[in-house]
């Protein structure tokens, strides 16, 4: 691939990604900044670490974090089965009663905007109250339903566009050797596709993890994710606390996809070798 | 080739008393409009290795998958072994395919591999450990079992695929394009392994191909396939040297064709008079064909004698003799084929065996003398 | 097993069982709340818990009333707040769409036609933002583009200006945050489209004559064409609907009817006037939805 380097492309790569990682960076910047005004520099007494305590002595923020951790647990346990049981059908069975609608169910909440969801989901939620007595209130119950539904939707793409570049041989030889489909799923299918299994997990607990606004709609008292107490704070300007947070998540998140991709890409290397 | 354990072994399909072991009977597939298989009835014996061959889209491959319970015929029955089986799914049926792209479960290692159809069966654990390795040594892969599929090359690869499909000792086994994805040197090596393998075990083989020098040599009889339909079947002699239509004759080799009229229609010979030709051809047997048909006569280039001197007339009068120039020429090393142009323009294919390495060469547009035997011809009238 | 086995026997299907699960759950989750949500925008606001009238009422021993309001549309439609509100979101993020395309474009482009080391080193970093939360992601602006913030004390520094620009709690801010959370989502379905082009035919152009920017424009766009649908849809769909990005950086006049929504549930306690309004967020957006979904389509069936 004899392309020349276009130095249009190449000046705009750098300045898309410095766009990209500018804002990112100042966060972690300044998150070791002793000024309580966070974007002044105070060159007298930073860089310090007293941020980083405080966050880590902070109640409020440690609860919630708690909160957002257990339910972005369960719901990317949960969405990775639901999603996973959709996308292998969407992509295996070309025909069945209901496959448009299937198939518009686990696009639509891809692109519609949060606030809809959010709403028609409390609303349910108040409706089924009314009609058969649960759920009780809204809170940790209603999130983790409300953020499956949404996050299935992403892991079906996922495992969808996996199962489109697997070898079908594979499922037939099994079959052909005695297996029965379901034992064919999961001893051939499931071993096999388990990175984007992985991947789809990964997804869906990052996009319940940062969730805001469905979880505002459908929270309750008492369960206030870390993204909402984030929100309630920074409405009222910067606070260098979440500056830590920032940085400790990027930190995170960091090591998090180096890793996985590191080790999707060995396994992505020795299956490719074995076609 | 292929019954290379003798003549005395007589040929069951001939026999009328001998029940076949796999029944086609009148097996159609369409998808929506699409004809895919056309009313294919086949009989099949044990212990043969039979080929379909034909071009892609020809419904080969599709048979097969029905045969191998994958798609189910929209009309027909399919019989293994006195069973029916037709709408029996593919982890019931006593058949194992092969696949074409070997299929190997990429997380297990070959020993997993091989076992893993016995582990469905729940055989016991000591005899599956048994079983496997002796499969894997006739295959010659015994100190390979701990590896996996994408540390091998693709002829282990293949070798694995057919112990992992033998190893159930399965009625019959179904081979997708077995030798494509080798290359020429592996391809002819792996044809005489497989044939002898066959042999041994005395598995009934049933092999899909587009390759019909593969046919050829692992057959012993080859069903010839074109638009879903069965245009013959026969022993690869027959096939080659008994066309029944121009399509076959055609697509087996390399044929020269002459279109003409019955001049003369006798029970012992026949003589065909071809425009193309510039000349009448003598056949010295019969045919049964309407007396103003227009047939044709094919003969095969390795049956085509060519001189610079006239030759002995072969026939009553001057049948069978032509004259033209050598418009081409390929050498291939052990033979040389020549385009001959004739005077009516028909190009003529001849190939001769480079049997000597001297002077006599004939070269580009050298006048030759076209000749062949009054039995080399193959009247087929479609 | 064997039940297994006795089960298809008699027909019953494994993929039906597949399917139903998730079918149901959205089903459930999914659909059923949008017919409550119009159910309850043609409800009347109550001071009660919940804080609407019910639809269907009894009225004495045999007789149902079925209460169709249709106020809160008609309250939607004469209030100009609503309008206006809904026609600077889809103004918004038209604009953010056409800005991330100008932006995401030649990013994803850079990054197909890199050599496949560096191509993945460029995706992780693209990757990279999207999976770190998009709150503090639009959070990090307010500390870049506040009055007392980094860019201001750079261009100061620098004495490029000597008072701070105002450019926090303007739409310049908010144009900023959406483009800047969305980019990834234009790039990525792009980026995946570009991916597949076959390169040589750019070549092949060349070779007949074609100036590169000429290949570009008749060959390599035109290609592209569904990635580049695709990420549109994924930009402008919901960034029509966006709150957080209005809420952190737009400052009071920057109108979204996204916004509007959330201070009328949560605010005003105007949950039949809130339906009203995701009601006809919603019929705006079917229609996009269903041309997404149809471009997927096309591209999946092309790609096959």
């Amino acid at each position: 691939m004899n392309y020349r380097r276009s130095y249009f492309i190449v000046t705009c790569l750098a300045f898309g990604f410095a766009f990209l990682y500018v804002p990112i960076l100042s966060m972690v910047v300044f998150s070791f900044n002793a000024s309580k005004l966070v974007t002044v520099w105070d060159a007298a007494n930073s860089p310090t670490l007293k941020w980083y305590y405080s966050l880590l002595h902070n109640e409020e923020i440690l609860d919630a974090a708690w909160i957002s951790l257990k339910v972005a647990v369960i719901n990317a346990s949960g969405a990775v089965i639901l999603g996973t049981l959709a996308g292998f059908g969407l992509a295996r069975f070309s025909q069945f009663r209901g496959r448009f609608t299937l198939n518009a169910m686990t696009t639509a909440p891809l692109v519609m905007p949060e606030v809809i969801t959010g709403l028609s989901l409390l609303l349910l939620f108040v409706a089924l109250e009314q009609l058969i007595g649960w759920p009780a209130g809204r809170g940790l119950t209603t999130m983790t339903i409300a953020h499956m539904t949404f996050s299935m939707a992403y892991v079906t793409v996922v495992v969808q566009s996996r199962m489109a570049t697997f070898d079908t041989a594979l499922e037939e030889a099994a079959m052909d050797l005695g297996a029965l489909p379901v034992k064919v799923f999961f001893v051939i299918t499931l071993p096999i596709i388990f990175p984007a299994i992985l991947s789809g997990w990964l997804l869906a607990f990052t996009l319940s993890w940062d969730d805001l606004v469905i979880s505002s709609f459908t929270s309750g008292p008492g369960s206030s994710t870390l993204p909402m107490v984030v929100f309630s704070k920074v409405r009222l300007g910067v606070s260098p606390e979440i500056n830590v947070l920032a940085t400790i998540t990027i930190a995170v998140v960091t090591m998090m996809i180096v890793g996985v991709s590191f080790w999707l890409s060995r396994a992505a290397r020795s299956e490719k070798a074995a076609d | 080739m292929a019954n290379s354990s003798g003549a005395a072994k007589a040929a069951p399909w001939q026999d009328p008393s001998a029940r076949p072991y796999v029944e086609i009977e009148r097996v159609t597939k369409t998808f929506g409009d699409f004809k895919a298989v056309d009313d294919v009835s086949l009989k099949i014996y044990k212990g043969e290795i039979f080929c379909l061959l034909g071009a892609s889209g020809c419904g080969k491959t599709t048979l097969l998958r029905m045969l191998g319970g994958f798609e189910t015929p929209t009309s027909g029955r399919i019989v293994i072994d006195g069973e029916d089986m037709t709408g029996v799914p593919p982890y019931e049926r006593p058949v194992n395919m092969m696949f074409q792209s070997y299929a190997l479960f990429p997380h297990m290692n070959v020993e997993q591999n091989v076992a893993f159809g016995l582990k469905q069966d729940r055989v016991p654990r000591s005899e599956i450990v048994e079983r496997v390795a002796t499969m894997l040594e006739l295959v010659k892969m015994g100190s390979f079992a701990k590896r996996k599929p994408h540390q091998l090359s693709g002829g282990q690869r293949q070798r694995v695929a057919l112990a992992r499909s033998l190893v159930k000792r399965p009625k019959v086994l179904l081979l997708d394009e077995p030798l494509g994805a080798l290359d020429k040197k592996l391809r002819e090596h792996t044809q005489f392994e497989l044939i002898g393998l066959q042999d041994k075990l005395g598995v009934t083989f049933l092999v899909v191909t587009h390759d019909q020098e593969e046919a050829m040599t692992l057959a012993s009889r080859i069903g010839v396939m074109d638009h879903g339909e069965i245009v013959q079947a026969g022993t690869p002699p027959e096939i080659y040297e008994f066309p029944s239509s121009k399509f076959v004759a055609d697509f087996v080799g390399s044929v020269n064709m002459f279109e003409g009229k019955l001049v003369e229609d006798e029970p012992e010979y026949v003589r065909i008079g071809s425009a193309e030709l510039g000349a009448t051809i003598y056949v010295s047997h019969g045919i049964s064909a309407a007396p103003e048909a227009t047939v044709w006569a094919a003969i095969r280039p390795e049956k085509i004698f060519m001189s610079t001197a006239p030759p002995a007339s072969t026939g009553p009068g001057s049948d069978n003799i032509v004259r033209g120039a050598v418009q081409d020429i390929a050498y291939l090393g052990d033979l040389s084929i020549y385009l001959v142009k004739l005077a009516t323009g028909k190009v003529v294919r001849v190939t001769q065996p480079n049997t000597s390495r001297h002077a006599e060469a004939i070269t580009w547009d050298q006048q030759v003398y076209l000749s062949w035997d009054t039995s080399s011809p193959v009247v087929v009238t479609r | 097993m064997k039940s297994l086995r006795s089960l298809s026997k008699i027909g019953v299907s494994g993929r039906g069982l597949v399917v139903t699960l998730p079918y149901l759950w959205l089903l459930l989750f999914f659909v059923v709340p949008f017919v409550i949500v119009l159910k309850i925008s043609f409800s009347d606001i109550d001071l009660a818990i919940p804080p609407y009238k019910p639809l269907i009422e009894w009225i004495g021993k045999n007789s149902l009333a079925i209460k169709v309001n249709l106020n809160n549309y008609a309250f939607l439609f004469t209030d100009p707040l609503y309008l206006h509100a809904l026609l600077n979101s889809i103004k918004v993020a038209f604009i953010s769409t056409l800005l991330c395309l100008v932006i995401g474009y030649p990013i994803a482009y850079g990054i197909a036609r890199s050599a496949s080391t560096t191509r993945n080193v460029l995706l992780l970093l693209v990757v990279l933002p999207f999976w770190t939360s998009l709150l503090l992601r639009v959070y990090a602006w307010i500390g870049l583009l506040k009055a007392n913030g980094v860019i201001n004390n750079v261009l100061i520094w620098l004495g490029i200006i000597h008072e701070p620009l105002t450019m926090l709690y303007t739409p310049f801010a908010m144009y900023i945050g959406i483009v800047y959370s969305y980019l990834p989502f234009l790039i990525l379905p792009l980026y995946a489209n570009l991916e597949k082009m076959d390169w040589q035919l750019l070549e092949a152009a060349e070779d007949l004559g074609c100036r590169p920017w000429q290949a570009f424009y008749k060959i390599t766009l035109p290609l592209s064409r569904n990635g580049i649908l695709a990420g549109s849809m994924l930009v402008f769909i919901p960034a029509v609907g966006e709150f957080v990005i209005p809420a952190l950086l737009g400052g009071p006049n920057a109108l979204m009817i996204g916004r509007v929504l959330w201070d009328e549930f949560f605010s005003n306690r105007a949950w039949p006037v809130a339906s009203a309004v995701a009601i006809l967020l919603l019929v705006l957006l079917v229609p996009f939805m269903m041309w997404y979904q149809s471009v997927q389509a096309r591209e999946t069936a092309g790609a096959r």
